[in-house]
């Protein structure tokens, strides 16, 4: 065959895959919301969960999944910077790096069940910290915590040596030259990093139902006094999210708007999670901007 | 490639009244196991250009790199380098200090990415300075040292990647100076220039001597015989030659050296 026809084919075949690919995607994307977006109303995104009538909501399930990423990221940004700049700008090449660098990889290829398994294990029934928000927090830390370490190093590690060599010529220490030279340059991958695995940990459910727990209890949205039991800023209560939701009515729903509810929360994640994408890039590029482009 | 006695050397020996700014002493640079530079000794008299030349992997950029320190925790450097009657290689010098006195501009035009006004405030500020006006005035100053605040003083807050890159270096040079060194020292800084933008480059350099003592190293023979009042000779790791620019071109002393300007290399 001429070279011309091989070429052809080929990139004939590369453009058929990924068209397998996006349509794939926009089947998904269509069918969950077209499904589940007549269901959503601000009466849904705000009453709580019904067990047994319909016309319930999934007010609480939607806080609570903000408040534990919030939280999630509160406990898993700290580490991951540090660990992001220490194996960027610090770690000797040798065998110590190596193995931190594999042990991270190993923690990210955990399934996220074992994660849940483990928290369940250690923090709800040993450290007896029981089915609640900070038992969800910690196991979505150690969920998180591997992807977001390696997103902040590769932003780090991207930016050229050049950098680094121009402010240590001018007499800067390493630390000024690494948290004033080097970090702003990369910022914007840091917060696209953040972003993305925000939207990550948002659909989690696996890890979650062993340790944040799958039951809703009310909330009282007037206290706001943490060390309440009914206040929604308590971390030791059982908080079920917004994706365990999703999974319970599936398993063991008895409501009889059942299908509705759950094609309504399914379309609420997309869309939060959709939305957390598209933040991520347009927050992405614009800081990316505002810093390159002078003040 | 012809077999050179690389024993065979040639060292200017300066006037005793030259008054000499850095010096270095038996420097051995070592990457690993690969001794990248033998006993390096060379004197650099003040307000002077010196030009290091000699091919690619010759180690002058290393012996450069060395005297401020750049190679640390990349190298190992043994021997003296003596700034006045400091030795620079050593354990109690404040390396962060150290290379405001000795500044260094790279071969790729590195600056922040910040605004042109923030790449010298910037470091100035970590300097300690804080007053305003004292830093504005610096800026201003260090930027026409570097003949760059004619072609730039409307725009302060540009962001200084939107320079080209013969006013980037210009721009880092400037940052060098806001810093009120004794010694600059130049990695081939205009190997990545138009020959218009190297032109005002070297014009540049002419005006920093009466202040300054240059290093610069290079990769054109022309550019070092224009400028610089001495130049040095590298070859694999050793300092083959040193003497004045000028006798170097027209006469130099050992045959390698002889090769090398006239082309006949290797």
């Amino acid at each position: 065959m001429k070279a011309k026809t091989i070429d052809r084919i080929a990139t004939g075949i590369i453009y058929a895959l990924v068209s397998v690919v996006v349509l794939i995607l926009l089947f998904l994307l269509g069918f969950i919301l077209i499904k589940g977006v007549p269901h959503i109303s601000w009466k849904f995104l705000t009453s709580p969960a019904q067990a047994f009538i319909a016309g319930g909501g999934i007010g609480d399930q939607l806080f609570n999944s903000f408040y534990l990423l919030i939280l999630t990221l509160l406990i898993s940004f700290p580490i991951a910077l540090g660990a992001g700049i220490y194996l960027s700008e610090y770690a000797p090449k040798n065998w110590v790096t190596n193995l931190v660098r594999i042990t991270i990889e190993v923690l990210s290829s955990l399934p996220s069940v074992v994660v849940g398994l483990f928290g369940f294990l250690l923090f709800v029934v040993q450290f007896k910290l029981g089915f609640s928000i900070i038992s969800g927090a910690i196991a979505l830390t150690f969920f998180n915590l591997p992807l977001l370490t390696r997103s902040i190093e590769n932003s780090l590690s991207a930016v050229p040596d050049l950098q680094r060599e121009a402010g240590l010529s001018l007499g800067l220490s390493k630390w000024k030259t690494v948290t004033r030279v080097i970090f702003p340059i990369a910022l914007p991958g840091i917060i696209t990093g953040i972003i993305l695995s925000a939207g990550r940990v948002f659909g989690e459910a696996a890890a979650l139902i062993f340790t944040a727990g799958q039951s809703a209890p009310a909330i009282n949205y007037a206290d706001w006094n943490p060390f309440n039991g009914t206040s929604p800023l308590n971390i030791f209560r059982p908080a079920e999210t917004l994706a365990v939701h999703i999974w319970k009515i599936n398993t063991e729903g008895i409501m009889p708007d059942a299908n509705q509810v759950s094609a309504g929360a399914s379309a609420v994640l997309v869309i939060a999670v959709l939305v957390f994408n598209l933040l991520a890039r347009f927050i992405g590029a614009r800081l990316y901007r505002k810093i390159t482009a002078g003040k | 490639m012809k077999n050179y006695d690389l024993t065979e050397q040639s060292i200017l020996k300066l006037p005793a009244d030259t008054e000499i700014v850095v010096e270095t002493k038996d420097l051995q640079v070592f990457y690993g196991t690969n001794h990248a530079m033998h006993d390096a000794s060379l004197q650099f008299p003040r307000y002077s250009i010196t030009a290091l030349i000699g091919a690619s992997g010759s180690g002058k950029s290393t012996y450069l790199r060395s005297i401020n320190r750049m190679n640390d925790g990349i190298a190992r450097v043994e021997g003296q380098i003596m700034y006045r009657d400091l030795n620079l290689n050593s354990k109690d010098v404040d390396v962060y200090q150290m290379r405001r006195r000795i500044g260094m501009v790279f071969q790729r035009p590195n600056p922040f990415a910040k605004s042109i006004y923030e790449n010298i405030a910037f470091p100035l500020r970590e300097m300690g300075i804080k007053n305003k006006q004292e830093i504005r005035a610096t800026v201003e100053k260090s930027l026409k040292q570097a003949a760059l605040w004619d072609e730039v003083k409307d725009d302060l807050k540009r962001s200084a990647l939107s320079l080209s890159g013969g006013q980037q270096q210009r721009l880092c040079i400037a940052r060098a100076l806001a810093m009120s060194p004794d010694i600059l020292l130049l990695d081939e800084p205009a190997s990545a220039l138009d020959p218009i933008s190297s032109a005002k480059l070297e014009l540049t350099l002419q005006e920093l001597k009466k202040d300054y003592t240059i290093i610069i190293v290079t990769h054109s023979m022309q550019q070092a015989s224009r400028l610089s009042d001495y130049t040095a000779f590298f070859h694999m790791g050793h300092v083959i030659e040193f003497d004045r620019t000028q006798k170097i071109f027209t006469n130099p002393t050992t045959r390698i050296t002889e090769d090398y300007i006239s082309g006949n290399f290797g």
